[in-house]
C-alpha cells in the first residue's frame, strides 16, 4: 500500500510541474479573468445607462446637428443630421493630415538634405530647427500659431496684402477663387492623360534603355506632357473659368475663398513639428548608406547628381521609409488636438460637440477610436507591403 | 672607433622644414573656404542663408532682449510711457477700380513729454491702410507715422512666474513639492551615474517607496502638514507629476505586457497584442475623453473618482503600450545565446527573466526609455484638454487674463523655453548613452 501511494504521488507533483498543462491552466486563467472583467464593465455600464436614463443606439446619427462649423468640405448645414457631421469630422481629418504629410515630408527632407550639407552654416540652421521644433510640445505650437499669430493678425480692414488680391487677416487669408464654366472639365482630363502619358513614356524609356543602352530626356517631356496638355487645353476651350475676387464690402470680404485660421494653424504646427522629425529620419537614413557607396559609384564614372539619385536615395529610401509612415501615422493622430483650438476635425466635433449634445458617450467615443484603429490600420499595411517589397532578397 | 677611420665624412642630407600650408586652407580663411564658399552653389546658399538669419534674428533679438521690459510688477510698467498725438492728415486714396480721391485720414506722432525718458523706440515709416469713401466702399491709402517698436513684456512672465510653477498650490506649502522633486531629481541622477555603489537598491527605492512618499508629501494630511486637495496641484510640478506616475507605472506594466507578446501561450499573446495594437493606434487625446467621459460609465453605480487619478490611469495604460514595444525591441536584441545559456544552467522562466534578460536588456532600452520619456513630457500638455491645470493650462489662464491680454507670445515662449529645456537635456543624455552603448562595435 505504502509503495503504490508512493508511486502516485510524484505522478501528481509532475502534473502540475508539466510545462504545458501549466500553460493551458495559465491561459483559462487568464481568459477567465478577461470575460468576468468585460463582463463586470458591462454589466456596470448597464447599470449606469439606465440609471441614467441614456438609450444606447445609434438612433441619434438621424437627428439634426443644430449647429455650425467653420469648415467643411461637404455640403453641410445646421439641419444636417448628425452622421453628415461624422464624415465631415473624419474628411476634415483626412484633409488636413494629408495636405500635412505632403509639407511635412518636402520640408522635412529638404531640412534633412540641409544638415547633411558641407555648407557649416546651412547644416548649423538645419540643425538648430530639428532641435528646436521636436522638443516644444505641438499643442503649444498649435496654440502659439492660433493665438499668438494668427489671431493678432490686424482685422479685417487692414488686412495685409501679401500678392495682389491675396489678403491677411484676423479671420484667415482670403484669395480669389476659380469658378468653372462649361466645358472647364477638359483641363483636368487633359492633366491625367499627360499623366498616363508620361507613365507609359517612363516604362517604354526604361525598356528601350535596358535593351539599346539609349537615353531619353524623360523629365523635360514628362513635365511638358503633364503641364503642357491642361495648359493646351485651356487655350482650346477659351480659357473656360472666371475669377471670384475677394473684395472688402461693409465689415468683411465678400467673393473669392477663405483659409480659415484654425486650419492654418493646425496644418502649420503639424508640419513644422513633424518636419523636424522627419528631418532627423531623412539624415540618419543618409548617413547609413556606407560611403563605400559613393566611392564606388563615383569610381564608375557617375557624375555625383546622378549617384544621389541612383545610388544613395534608393537605398536611403529603404531605411527611411518604415520610420517615415510611423511618423505620417503620428501626425493623423496629432491632427485630433484640434480641440484645442476648433478645428472641426473627428475628434472636435464627434468626441466633443457631439458628445456633449446628445450625451451617448459611448458610441461616440467607439466610433472615433474605430475610425483612428482603421486609419492606423491601414498605414500600418501599406507600410508593411511596402517593407516586403524592398526588403534585401537574402541570398 | 672614432670618425677619423672613416676618412672625410660627407654631409648629412637634412631635408628642409616643410613649407607651410598655402594661407587659403588653413586658419578662418581656410575654413570660410572649406565651409562656407567651396563651389558657386554653396557660396550662394550661403548668402541666402545669411540674408534670412539677418531677417530673422535681428527682430527676435531686439522684442525679447533690447526692446524688453524687465522690471516692474504690473502691466503698466509695460506701457510706453510716451505721448501718442493723433493728427489728422488730408491726403489721396485709391479706390477699388484705380481711380483716386481727397480723403482725410489720421496718422499718430509720438511726443516726449517734459523729463521723461522714453522706455520704447518708434520709427517713422509709410504705413498703408484703408480708409471709408463713398459710404460701403474703402479706399488705400498710404501715410507717413511713427510706429512704436514692439518689444516682450517680460514682466508678464515674471509675476506669473511662482503660478506658472506651482499652479495653485498654497504658497507657505510650495516647499513640499519642491524638496520631493529636488530629493527625486538627485536620487535619479545617483542612479545614471556609473560606478555609484547600490545604484540598483536607489532604483528599487525610486520605484516602489518614493511615489508613496511623494503623494503623501504633495497631498499632506500627515505628520501636521495641512492637506493639499489635487485639484490646486498645477504648473510645472503637476506636468512633471504626471509625466513621472506615467512612466513608473508603463515600465512594469510594459515589461508585463512586452514579455505577453513573447509568450507561448496564443491567448496570452493575443491579448497582449491586442491591447498594444489598440492603445498604439489610437490618439492619446481620445484615451483622455474616455477617461473622463466613459470610465464613470464603466465601474459600478456610485463610484467616485477623482480627475487626476482617472487622467493618470489613462495616460499610464496608453504609454504602457508603447513601453511595451521599446521592451521588445530591447529583448530582440538580445542574442539568442543568451536565452539558451539560461536553459543550459537550468533557470526557470521567471529566474531567467530577472536575472538573466530583463538586465541586460533593460540596460539597452535605457536611450529609448528617456526618448519615449521626452514624449510623455511633452504629451502631458494634453492634459489641459480634460481641465487639468499644467504648466501649459497655467500660462493659458494668464494670458486670457484681462489684466495682461495680448502678450500670449511671451507666455508661449517662455512655456516653449522650459519645455525646450527640459526635453533638450533629456536629448543629449539619451545620445550620449547611445554612443557610449555603441563602444562595443
Amino acid at each position: 500500500m505504502a509503495v503504490a501511494e508512493g508511486g502516485v504521488k510524484p505522478g501528481k507533483a509532475s502534473f502540475l510541474y508539466d510545462a504545458r498543462i501549466r500553460a493551458i491552466i495559465y491561459q483559462v486563467v487568464m481568459a477567465g479573468a478577461v470575460v468576468i472583467f468585460f463582463a463586470w464593465l458591462t454589466m456596470n455600464t448597464l447599470d449606469n445607462l439606465e440609471a441614467r436614463g441614456i438609450a444606447s443606439g445609434f438612433e441619434f446619427l438621424n437627428h439634426p446637428a443644430g449647429f455650425g462649423v467653420p469648415f467643411s468640405l461637404i455640403e453641410y448645414s445646421e439641419a444636417s443630421p448628425y452622421k453628415t457631421v461624422f464624415i465631415l469630422g473624419v474628411l476634415n481629418t483626412l484633409f488636413v493630415s494629408a495636405v500635412g504629410v505632403v509639407l511635412a515630408t518636402l520640408l522635412g527632407f529638404t531640412l534633412g538634405v540641409m544638415r547633411l550639407s558641407r555648407n557649416y552654416l546651412i547644416s548649423r540652421i538645419a540643425a538648430i530647427y530639428l532641435e528646436t521644433f521636436r522638443n516644444i510640445p505641438l499643442l503649444l505650437q498649435i496654440l502659439f500659431w492660433y493665438i499668438g499669430v494668427l489671431q493678432l493678425m490686424p482685422q479685417q480692414r487692414s488686412s495685409i496684402i501679401i500678392l495682389e488680391n491675396v489678403y491677411v487677416n484676423n479671420r484667415g487669408i482670403f484669395y480669389p477663387a476659380l469658378q468653372a464654366e462649361p466645358g472647364f472639365m477638359a483641363v483636368p482630363i487633359a492633366f491625367l492623360v499627360g499623366l498616363v502619358a508620361t507613365i507609359i513614356l517612363r516604362g517604354w524609356v526604361k525598356r528601350r534603355r535596358d535593351a539599346t543602352g539609349q537615353g531619353f530626356p524623360t523629365i523635360w517631356v514628362g513635365l511638358g506632357l503633364i503641364f503642357g496638355l491642361p495648359i493646351l487645353a485651356a487655350l482650346v476651350t477659351g480659357l473656360p473659368w472666371t475669377w471670384s475676387i475677394p473684395r472688402l464690402q461693409g465689415f468683411g470680404f465678400k467673393g473669392g475663398s477663405v483659409i480659415v485660421p484654425e486650419f492654418l494653424a493646425l496644418l502649420l504646427a503639424l508640419t513644422i513639428y513633424t518636419a523636424a522629425f522627419i528631418g532627423e529620419i531623412v539624415r540618419a537614413g543618409i548617413q547609413a548608406v556606407s560611403h563605400g557607396q559613393t566611392e564606388a559609384a563615383h569610381a564608375l564614372g557617375i557624375k555625383p547628381g546622378t549617384t544621389l539619385r541612383l545610388v544613395i536615395i534608393p537605398q536611403a529610401m529603404r531605411i527611411i521609409i518604415p520610420p517615415l509612415i510611423s511618423q505620417y501615422l503620428n501626425l493623423v493622430k496629432n491632427s485630433s488636438l484640434a480641440p484645442a483650438i476648433g478645428y472641426p476635425e473627428m475628434t472636435q466635433v464627434w468626441a466633443g460637440t457631439v458628445l456633449n449634445q446628445s450625451g451617448q458617450a459611448l458610441e461616440c467615443i467607439a466610433m472615433v477610436m474605430g475610425t483612428y484603429c482603421i486609419i492606423s490600420l491601414s498605414i500600418s499595411g501599406v507600410m508593411n507591403w511596402y517593407n516586403a517589397r524592398v526588403a534585401l532578397v537574402g541570398r | 672607433m672614432s670618425t677619423q677611420d672613416y676618412g672625410v665624412t660627407e654631409p648629412v642630407f637634412t631635408p628642409k622644414p616643410d613649407l607651410p600650408p598655402p594661407a587659403s586652407t588653413v586658419g578662418v580663411i581656410g575654413w570660410v573656404r572649406n565651409n562656407l564658399v567651396p563651389d558657386w552653389f554653396n557660396g550662394a546658399m550661403t548668402v541666402v542663408a545669411l540674408l534670412a538669419l539677418y531677417m530673422v534674428i535681428p527682430p527676435i533679438v531686439n522684442w525679447a532682449l533690447f526692446d524688453a521690459h524687465f522690471v516692474g510688477d504690473s502691466r503698466k510698467a509695460c506701457k510706453p510711457n510716451v505721448q501718442i498725438v493723433r493728427d489728422k492728415v488730408a491726403t489721396k486714396g485709391i479706390m477699388p477700380d484705380g481711380t483716386t480721391l481727397d480723403v482725410e485720414t489720421t496718422a499718430d506722432r509720438i511726443v516726449v513729454p517734459e523729463g521723461v525718458i522714453p522706455n520704447v523706440r518708434w520709427e517713422r515709416k509709410m504705413v498703408e491702410g484703408v480708409v471709408r469713401a463713398k459710404g460701403r466702399e474703402y479706399a488705400k491709402v498710404v501715410v507717413e507715422k511713427d510706429v512704436i517698436i514692439e518689444g516682450a513684456c517680460w514682466v508678464f512672465v515674471g509675476v506669473r512666474f511662482d503660478q506658472f510653477i506651482y499652479g495653485f498650490y498654497p504658497k507657505e506649502e510650495r516647499w513640499r513639492p519642491t524638496v520631493v522633486i529636488g530629493i527625486g531629481l538627485l536620487l535619479i541622477i545617483y542612479m545614471l551615474t556609473d560606478g555609484m555603489p547600490h545604484r540598483g537598491r536607489v532604483a528599487m527605492f525610486l520605484l516602489i517607496p518614493f511615489p508613496v512618499i511623494a503623494f503623501f508629501m504633495f497631498s499632506g494630511g500627515v505628520l501636521g502638514m495641512p492637506h493639499v486637495d489635487n485639484a490646486k496641484w498645477g504648473g510645472l510640478v503637476l506636468t512633471i507629476i504626471i509625466s513621472s506616475v506615467a512612466i513608473t507605472g508603463a515600465l512594469p506594466l510594459g515589461v508585463a505586457l512586452a514579455l505577453g507578446r513573447r509568450s507561448q501561450m496564443p491567448i496570452i499573446r493575443w491579448f497582449c497584442v491586442l491591447v498594444i495594437e489598440f492603445f498604439r493606434s489610437v490618439p492619446m487625446i481620445t484615451i483622455l475623453f474616455m477617461a473622463l467621459v466613459v470610465l464613470p460609465l464603466f465601474l459600478p453605480p456610485g463610484t467616485t473618482f477623482d480627475q487626476l487619478l482617472r487622467v493618470l490611469i489613462g495616460v499610464t495604460i496608453f504609454i504602457a503600450a508603447y513601453t511595451a514595444e521599446v521592451v521588445r525591441g530591447g529583448l530582440q536584441a538580445l542574442p539568442k545565446g543568451q536565452y539558451e545559456a539560461a536553459d543550459a544552467l537550468g533557470l526557470g522562466y521567471w529566474k531567467m527573466m530577472r536575472l538573466i534578460i530583463l538586465p541586460q536588456a533593460l540596460r539597452i532600452m535605457i536611450p529609448a526609455i528617456v526618448s519615449l520619456f521626452i514624449g510623455i513630457f511633452k504629451d502631458t500638455t494634453l492634459v489641459q484638454i480634460v481641465g487639468l491645470n499644467d504648466l501649459l493650462t497655467m500660462v493659458q489662464l494668464a494670458v486670457t487674463d484681462a489684466q495682461w491680454i495680448g502678450l500670449s507670445k511671451e507666455g508661449y515662449f517662455f512655456c516653449g523655453f522650459v519645455f525646450f529645456v527640459f526635453c533638450f537635456s533629456m536629448s543629449r543624455y539619451s545620445m550620449y548613452l547611445e554612443r557610449k552603448l555603441h563602444t562595443g562595435h
